[in-house]
């Protein structure tokens, strides 16, 4: 029964995750996405279900495994998601930058270029 | 090795695939190729638009044969290297699926040739044809696939390839709108594959055929209403339904003018897709319990989405409105479920694609023939150019869901079913947003195009590319308003094809499962 305090765990990266998300600061809302990919990678390896230490491999002479295996197919997953949720960091992390550079702040709420505050109504006549 | 005895048949393919089924791969198969061509060419800005809007014309082409062969043979499944479902990812093509590629290969035709004239060298030099093929990778992949791993990963690709597109340029408004677009949908994406998670760890498969397959068999023992409804949630951000739609008014009218037009045309579809293929072909029972969720959730969409384009006066940001206002329709249609709902659901999903990328493409003419986009400051269109009013008239007609153009049949399709089950409040909103956008879009043409110019406008040339496109998709959408039958009735078997996925399931495993 491995997976309950995995499950566990999942649950903490998560709530961080979220605490982290709900703040104004973008750099912590990127922290929180990044730790929300994390707890997914171990999410998606703990409903895989854990076995431990016998290595998915066919001995010679068979064509399936002999005794029951560690479940292969959650790592593969894991490996995608990784590649693709550590490519999203980098170029999220230097959108923020760039965002820091040429907006003059990394708070979320002082971010109003594109939708500026005081923008007028539309005309109610000609 | 040579004493192997094992029967591989029940695991491999053992027979080659036929000519024709390649087509299932193709689509994004050649979007990648022709994508990863112009990153290489990226150096020659003039031959990547005459490499791109050819590579695009054969994605239509090979869209089109695809959905000739769908419809004589019915869906058409092809796996990779060979493993059999559910050991291998399979594509599969259905009606629905086919549908939304070949209406998603045509805006983006269009796009590249309005693209000719709109996208300037920086543009050109940041890599705006690599982007949108790659774009067109991952939307035309995440209308095919049959597997939910798959589809996730399309996803990601086209939304990496809309992060490219949408910071083109590097304006502070567009890294304002970027950053916005760029979390909020990475998050949905997560979500989703927080669902896909729990969808593996439930079924041990990620083959959607397969998952109805055992869906339909454990319902009762199976947790499957948090998956339904996690679903939900995450596709819901992504095609921005109330209250997660956020997103998108922050960010539609921050980038250049085409990308914006693809954007309004592809990205929020394709979670409608999604929805479509997840709650109405995997999870119906589900969907079921969840009908009044989406239908108030819709109904708030509609009705939000048509006070934003009331209340804005950048035309974009009116635009992006509209947009949300008819993701409300497609929802009010999937939350009914009944085949009236669903087709009107995915005929109005077409449509939205082809009007909505026509008239971002309308708002970037009126951009720049009048060199503003405020309706404050709009004036004298009519004037400047006749044509260009007629066209723009009539897409605001035909986004406003008026007759006798695309946008009218869909809201009829919804309103009668809603109606057949008594949800009238349902009927009205849909009535009630029509009625709020025609005022909202007619607003825009008495104030930008018949009131007189408050100072003469520039005689600004109007390029052939930026016309002909738009005249295409208006085309487009009146044809289809006026004779709609024969689309009517491939929806209606998309649609059928949807709610009893026989057929689909039977294309994967054709044996049996």
């Amino acid at each position: 029964m491995m997976e309950f305090p995995f499950a566990l765990l999942v649950g903490l990266f998560f709530a961080a995750a979220v605490y982290l998300m709900l703040s104004k600061f973008l750099v912590r809302v990127l922290l929180g996405v990044v730790l929300l990919g994390n707890g997914v990678n171990l999410l998606i390896f703990t409903n895989g279900r854990i076995l431990r230490e016998v290595p998915p491999i066919i001995p010679h002479g068979h064509d399936v495994p002999v005794a029951l295996t560690a479940n292969p197919l959650p790592q593969a997953l894991i490996l995608t998601a990784i590649v693709i949720s550590f490519s999203f960091f980098a170029f999220l992390l230097v959108l923020v930058y760039r965002a820091y550079q040429d907006l003059g702040t990394d708070n979320g709420n002082e971010m109003r270029a594109s939708e500026p505050e005081n923008d007028p109504l539309p005309p109610t006549g000609y | 090795m040579a004493e192997s005895p094992a029967d591989l048949s029940a695991a491999l393919l053992m027979t080659p695939v036929p000519t024709a089924d390649w087509l299932v791969v193709l689509p994004p198969a050649w979007c990648i190729l022709a994508g990863a061509v112009l990153l290489m060419l990226r150096k020659s800005l003039h031959l990547q638009a005459w490499l791109a809007v050819p590579a695009l014309a054969i994605l239509v082409v090979l869209d089109g044969l695809l959905l000739r062969h769908v419809l004589a043979n019915g869906p058409v499944t092809m796996v990779m290297g060979r493993w059999l479902p559910p050991f291998g990812i399979a594509f599969t093509a259905d009606l629905a699926g086919v549908l939304f590629a070949l209406a998603g290969a045509v805006v983006a035709l269009a796009g590249a040739v309005y693209a000719l004239a709109d996208i300037d060298g920086s543009a050109r030099r940041y890599g705006f044809y690599p982007f949108l093929l790659l774009l067109m990778a991952g939307v035309s992949g995440a209308f095919l696939t049959g597997d939910v791993f798959n589809l996730y990963v399309w996803f990601e690709v086209l939304l990496i390839a809309s992060f490219g597109l949408i910071t083109l340029g590097s304006e502070p408004r567009q890294i304002d709108g970027a950053i916005k677009y760029a979390f909020l949908n990475l998050i949905a994406t997560t979500l989703f594959l927080v669902t896909t998670g729990y969808l593996y760890g439930i079924f041990g498969t990620l083959n959607m055929a397969d998952i109805a397959v055992k869906a339909a068999a454990g319902r009762d023992s199976l947790p499957l209403m948090t998956l339904a409804t996690l679903y939900l949630l995450a596709f819901g951000m992504k095609a921005a339904a109330f209250p997660v739609n956020f997103w998108l008014p922050a960010s539609y009218h921050t980038p250049r003018i085409v990308v914006a037009a693809l954007f309004a045309g592809l990205l929020t579809k394709v979670g409608i897709y999604a929805l479509l293929r997840t709650l109405i072909m995997l999870f119906p029972v589900e969907r079921e319990e969840l009908s009044f969720v989406i239908a108030l959730a819709g109904t708030a969409t509609m009705i939000v989405g048509a006070l934003g384009a009331l209340g804005n006066s950048d035309i974009r940001r009116v635009l992006g409105y509209v947009v949300i206002s008819g993701i409300g329709v497609m929802l009010a249609g999937l939350s009914l479920g009944s085949p009236g709902g669903v087709g009107g659901a995915i005929f109005y999903a077409l449509h939205s694609m082809v009007v909505m990328t026509a008239l971002y493409m309308a708002a970037g003419l009126v951009g720049r023939l009048a060199g503003s986009f405020d309706l404050n400051r709009l004036g004298g269109l009519y004037g400047r150019s006749a044509l260009f009013s007629a066209l723009s008239l009539v897409l605001f007609f035909a986004a406003s869901g008026l007759p006798p153009f695309s946008g009218f049949w869909p809201k009829v399709m919804v309103a009668k079913a809603a109606l057949d089950i008594g949800a009238w409040w349902l009927v009205a909103a849909v009535f009630l947003t029509g009625f709020l956008v025609t005022i909202a879009l007619g607003r825009v043409f008495a104030l930008a195009y018949w009131r007189p110019a408050p100072e003469p406008l520039p005689a600004t040339a109007i390029p052939a590319s930026l016309l002909l496109p738009l005249a295409v998709l208006m085309a487009l959408t009146v044809a289809f308003g006026l004779f709609p039958e024969a689309l009517l009735s491939t929806i209606q078997a998309a649609a059928q094809g949807l709610s009893d996925p026989s057929a689909y399931i039977g294309s994967v495993f054709p044996g049996g499962t």
